[in-house]
């Protein structure tokens, strides 16, 4: 019986899709058996982001819709074992799914797989309310931004008044460097306010956009720190004890012990 | 002048993420109180139903109101009163 997490943030761009992506990718390289259900109707992204565009066939709706079976809708990664895709409808709207059909759509998934991971739509409306029907737990992504942390604080507000409980943080696209100088909220400044338990901490990278063009994932890529944050990440889900990635790592010689492939 | 002599002695006292932190802590306190358009006006004719029997006021022109100050999160209201009741007319 698997378990079926939801990634939320409230505020759009904080990178929930290229999350997603991440965790399912890193779950399947850990031998998992992993479903990612795009929830955002209308606008269809997971399935880019993967680099699975040309492949959708069936989506959600169709599945929700009784217009095909659920094995029929999901795309199989080709590039890992275990990783499969069921896409949102890219031409219809979010009430084109409500949270019933979702909450089966959850128990049928995680019949099959160890991980269900969706892709909840930015907003607070009835998107967000689909995706979160049938999860387990949730996993709240921000930025150390006033805005972003902010939705977030609402975001775990309506998670807990629909009973999901003990939400995990993920901090996107901190800058160590603003942070050192006291320009950027620093991690305990964003955990004292939302006080909610930290999953990890995934710095600003160049790789992130560089692997999102070729539609892959930067947890694959071994010399990244964004990617060797999403894979602690990835073992945090699986209830290892991971240490946080250090702030002062970011110096010349890890550099280099990355490079040579120390680290 | 003075934001450029602190600038140059030390970043701390201007650190923009604590104008951050304090502006974020602010705007939660807000949005944490929860309090609804529907519940602000139950608030309001309660308030109303309440002063009325002390004194006549003006109902148009009342506005109760959150408001963000320095360093705290206060409910203002503002009760015009039109006329003070004699004491004996108390209820």
């Amino acid at each position: 019986m698997g378990e079926v997490i939801v990634v939320t943030s409230g505020k759009g761009g904080v990178g929930k899709t290229t999350t997603t992506a991440n965790l399912g990718t890193g779950l399947a390289q850990l031998g998992m058996k992993v479903a990612l259900v795009d929830a955002d109707i209308g606008l269809r992204n997971l399935d880019v982001v993967l680099g699975l565009e040309n492949r959708i066939v069936y989506d959600i709706t169709d599945v929700t819709g009784g217009h095909c079976r659920l094995r029929q809708a999901l795309i199989k990664d080709k590039r890992y074992e275990g990783l499969f895709l069921l896409p949102a409808a890219q031409t219809k709207d979010k009430t084109s799914v409500n949270p019933d059909q979702m909450k089966e759509l959850c128990a049928d998934l995680r019949q099959e797989f160890d991980y269900v991971i969706i892709d909840c739509p930015a907003g607070i409306e009835q998107g967000f309310k689909n995706a979160i029907a049938g999860a387990d737990r949730a996993v709240v992504v921000t930025t150390p931004e006033v805005s972003a942390v902010r939705d977030a604080d609402r975001i775990v507000g309506l998670l807990e008044a629909a009973e999901l409980r003990d939400p995990k943080l993920i901090v996107n696209r901190v800058r160590y460097k603003m942070v050192k100088a006291g320009d950027m909220m620093s991690i305990e400044d964003i955990i004292d306010i939302l006080a909610i338990d930290l999953l990890g901490v995934v710095p600003e990278d160049e790789m992130v956009v560089i692997t999102t063009n070729r539609g892959e994932a930067v947890v694959c890529d071994d010399h990244s720190r964004s990617g060797q944050a999403y894979r602690n990440i990835v073992r945090r889900i699986t209830g290892q004890q991971v240490p946080l990635l250090s702030m002062e790592e970011d110096g010349l010689m890890s550099r280099i012990r990355r490079m040579i492939g120390f680290k | 002048m003075l934001d450029f002599i602190t600038r140059i002695f030390g970043r701390e006292s201007s650190a923009s993420k604590n104008v951050a932190k304090e502006r974020l802590r602010l705007v939660l306190v807000h949005d944490r109180s929860s309090v609804s358009p529907q519940i602000l006006q139950d608030l309001k004719a309660d308030l109303i139903k309440v002063i009325s029997s002390y004194m006549e006021i003006d109902e148009d022109a009342l506005e109760v109101n959150f408001e963000n100050s320095e360093n705290q999160v206060a409910l203002i209201a503002n009760i015009p009163i039109k006329n003070v009741k004699r004491p004996a007319n108390v209820v």
